[in-house]
């Protein structure tokens, strides 16, 4: 925990030296800079309501529609690993399509630098490990891409405070998230955070060439453990293509004791 | 006195497996049905170079359930296992257990006995390292299937990296087409009369150590095999008025290494290998990288590209040696994956034999039909004008090959 919190306030720090060397002396880069300050601190609380999890199993189910309302599923298994100092260990393994059951996914996300992940194929009982570049690619054909199912990392964004709106009755934040990483399928995303829980309850994409790519609204929240909100479903809309893919939760399951062995190359082997 | 003592305590590791296995009945908590049924058909251009071979048409059904159990969080059991029946040739109407295996996993060591099928390595055109499963030859001519083997395997999770360490009693014999069949040489192999170099033929006990580890955007791993060689020495022999190839499989000891190296969007790849037999001692390589283009022309579609290099220090084949296969060859691949709802995918694969007129060029086209339903096409060409290049057996075997899977 003290780690993360170097990390951050280093990342802090380094955020506002930029603003200041960029500063002169009129009124509108004070604002600006106090909007980036705000935006961060949302984006920061935001995910410190959410650590402390440890550890959580669940099942994910995704409904894939086209324009002409023509659906295929998807359905995975999820186990995901806190890791304090760094980003978090996820395993994930497919059940549907059925002529992809059993590939299992390993990854090891950083806050800073490329993620590790493996993929194991199991007609040919293959572990390979794949290139984490291609995080704007989509995830089984979905409207989601690798870099939207990824855990969120402070390091990932530079930010700024937008103003305040509702969200479906809910008094929000709205706050511009720029990616970090070249290699991130958006110039950028908007966040809205609810003031009273600190939730994202819906995220708008920009793609690179700056237009509203998509919309995902979160909906139907539960609580765990006292602590944590959980969407258990949410809405992914392509502006562009007019697809969407509904994206559900279930089992939920918080603190269940996985440790680091569960995400080694030898559980993704035998990982159902 | 290690080999002793590891054969021991693997001894009353099975002891406790069969143990756990009668428990099993009475607390399975999980079972699970799944597989895959599907038809298969080639059609061959050309009538063939040998006489008893078909002319045009093949087809086959096949069949691959897989059955689950997993009870106590860390025991399981899989049984899987495959039939194919074949119009035209009956050698490849065949079985095989592929896996029949228990596996008890602990949070750093698993045990898992029985008949299973084990990958190693990191390329994609040859597959040098793989050598714990015995190919099935009469499924397809790329070595990619495989005969399930059986074992006894510990693997141990270190810091340092994963340890494996296998005890294999027993071995599979390879298996070729027959008569009828095409995409084979002139001679047929027999399958009655085979030898071996160790007294203990086809019971003897293999013995494999390994070790692979992770480190940073380094994936290695190096291991020592010793048994029976997997690649028989195929030997001419009259028998009464037809002439057959006998099968003769030595003993070697295998050192083996494998390195991939992911740096941004590139995968370089070494596979390497020294083997040593009573006949002769040789080293192998195949190296290359895998390059990736995302998002191509503004589509959500990426492009993989291949290159892969073979080398053998055998070399041709003179007089006295029989040569490699790739001694110096070359590969270039394509992967195009469309990311679509179907996964539709296009892969295409060259390889060109640098010092000789050869090549063999290979295009598969598969797509998933609505949610469980596969359909694949696949073209394969074979070109050689030198009668002592394999490729040269198959010039007249160029086919197109259906496909269609269910899976449930």
């Amino acid at each position: 925990m003290l780690n993360r919190m170097k990390v951050l306030s280093a990342s802090l720090a380094l955020t506002l030296a930029s603003q200041i060397s960029f500063a002169s002396s009129t009124e509108s880069n004070t604002d600006q800079q106090a909007a980036q300050e705000k935006g961060m601190a949302i984006s920061l609380e935001s995910k410190n309501r959410d650590t402390g999890w440890m550890d959580f199993t669940a099942d994910m189910r995704m409904t894939l529609r086209n324009e002409q309302g023509q659906e295929s599923l998807r359905e995975v298994k999820m186990k995901s690993l806190e890791v304090e100092t760094d980003g978090d260990k996820s395993l994930t393994v497919f059940n549907q399509p059925r002529d992809v059951k059993g590939t299992a996914f390993l990854s090891y996300s950083h806050s800073v630098g490329a993620d590790d992940q493996w993929l194991y194929l199991p007609a040919l009982k293959r572990v390979k490990r794949i290139s984490s570049r291609n995080k704007s690619g989509p995830f089984m054909g979905s409207e989601f891409s690798f870099e939207d199912l990824s855990s969120f990392e402070i390091e990932k964004y530079t930010y700024l405070y937008l103003g305040d709106e509702l969200v479906d009755g809910m008094d929000s934040f709205k706050v511009a998230q720029y990616p970090t990483d070249e290699n991130s399928g958006y110039t950028k995303r908007i966040v809205w955070v609810d003031k009273q829980e600190y939730r994202i309850v819906k995220v708008a994409f920009y793609d690179r060439k700056k237009s509203l790519l998509k919309t995902l609204s979160y909906n139907d929240f539960k609580l765990y453990l006292d602590k944590y909100w959980r969407a258990n479903t949410s809405t992914m809309v392509n502006h562009q293509n007019g697809k969407m893919t509904e994206l559900t939760w279930n089992n939920y399951e918080f603190k269940t004791g996985l440790t680091d062995a569960d995400f080694s190359r030898n559980s993704l082997k035998r990982v159902r | 006195m290690l080999v002793t003592h590891l054969t021991n305590n693997l001894r009353s590791k099975i002891i406790a497996a069969s143990l756990l296995l009668l428990s099993f009945g009475a607390t399975a908590a999980e079972f699970e049905s799944s597989g895959q049924i599907g038809t298969e058909a080639r059609y061959f251009f050309e009538t063939g170079q040998y006489a008893e071979q078909f002319d045009h048409t093949q087809t086959s059904l096949f069949v691959e359930p897989e059955l689950y159990w997993a009870w106590n969080e860390g025991d399981s059991l899989t049984f899987k296992p495959f039939y194919r029946l074949d119009s035209q040739d009956s050698e490849r109407t065949h079985g095989d257990i592929r896996e029949l295996s228990y596996v008890h996993a602990r949070d750093d060591w698993e045990v898992r006995a029985g008949i299973r099928k084990e990958f190693w390595g990191v390329t994609e055109f040859q597959h040098l390292v793989d050598v714990i499963n015995q190919t099935d030859g009469l499924e397809d001519i790329d070595g990619e299937d495989k005969l399930g083997q059986q074992m006894l395997n510990l693997s141990l999770v270190k810091d340092w990296g994963i340890v494996d360490l296998y005890l294999m009693p027993g071995f599979r014999e390879r298996t070729f087409s027959g008569r009828d069949s095409r995409l084979r040489g002139p001679l047929v192999v027999d399958k009655h009369h085979v030898s071996y170099e160790s007294a203990a033929k086809d019971k003897h006990v293999d013995l494999a150590l390994r070790w692979s580890h992770s480190v940073g955007d380094f994936d290695l791993g190096s291991y020592w095999f010793h048994g029976t060689n997997r690649d028989p020495i195929l030997t001419f022999t009259q028998e009464g008025d037809t002439s057959v190839l006998r099968q003769y499989y030595n003993q070697m000891d295998q050192l083996g290494f494998d390195l991939q190296a992911t740096l941004e969007g590139w995968l370089w790849k070494v596979e390497s290998i020294y083997r040593t037999t009573k006949g002769e001692d040789f080293q192998a390589t195949q190296a290359g990288f895998e390059y990736t283009f995302t998002g191509v022309f503004e589509s959500i579609a990426d492009i993989g590209l291949l290159v892969e290099h073979g080398w053998d220090s055998r070399g041709e084949s003179d007089q006295n040696s029989s040569g490699a296969q790739n001694q110096n060859d070359l590969f270039v691949g394509s992967r195009i994956a469309f990311n679509d709802i179907q996964d539709s995918e296009v892969l295409m694969g060259f390889s060109s034999d640098l010092d000789h007129n050869a090549f063999n060029l290979i295009v598969e086209a598969s797509r998933r039909f609505g949610d469980s339903f596969k359909a694949s096409l696949d073209i394969r060409l074979f070109q050689s004008t030198d009668p002592t290049e394999q490729v040269f057996l198959l010039k007249n075997d160029d086919h197109l090959q259906f496909s269609l899977r269910w899976y449930y």
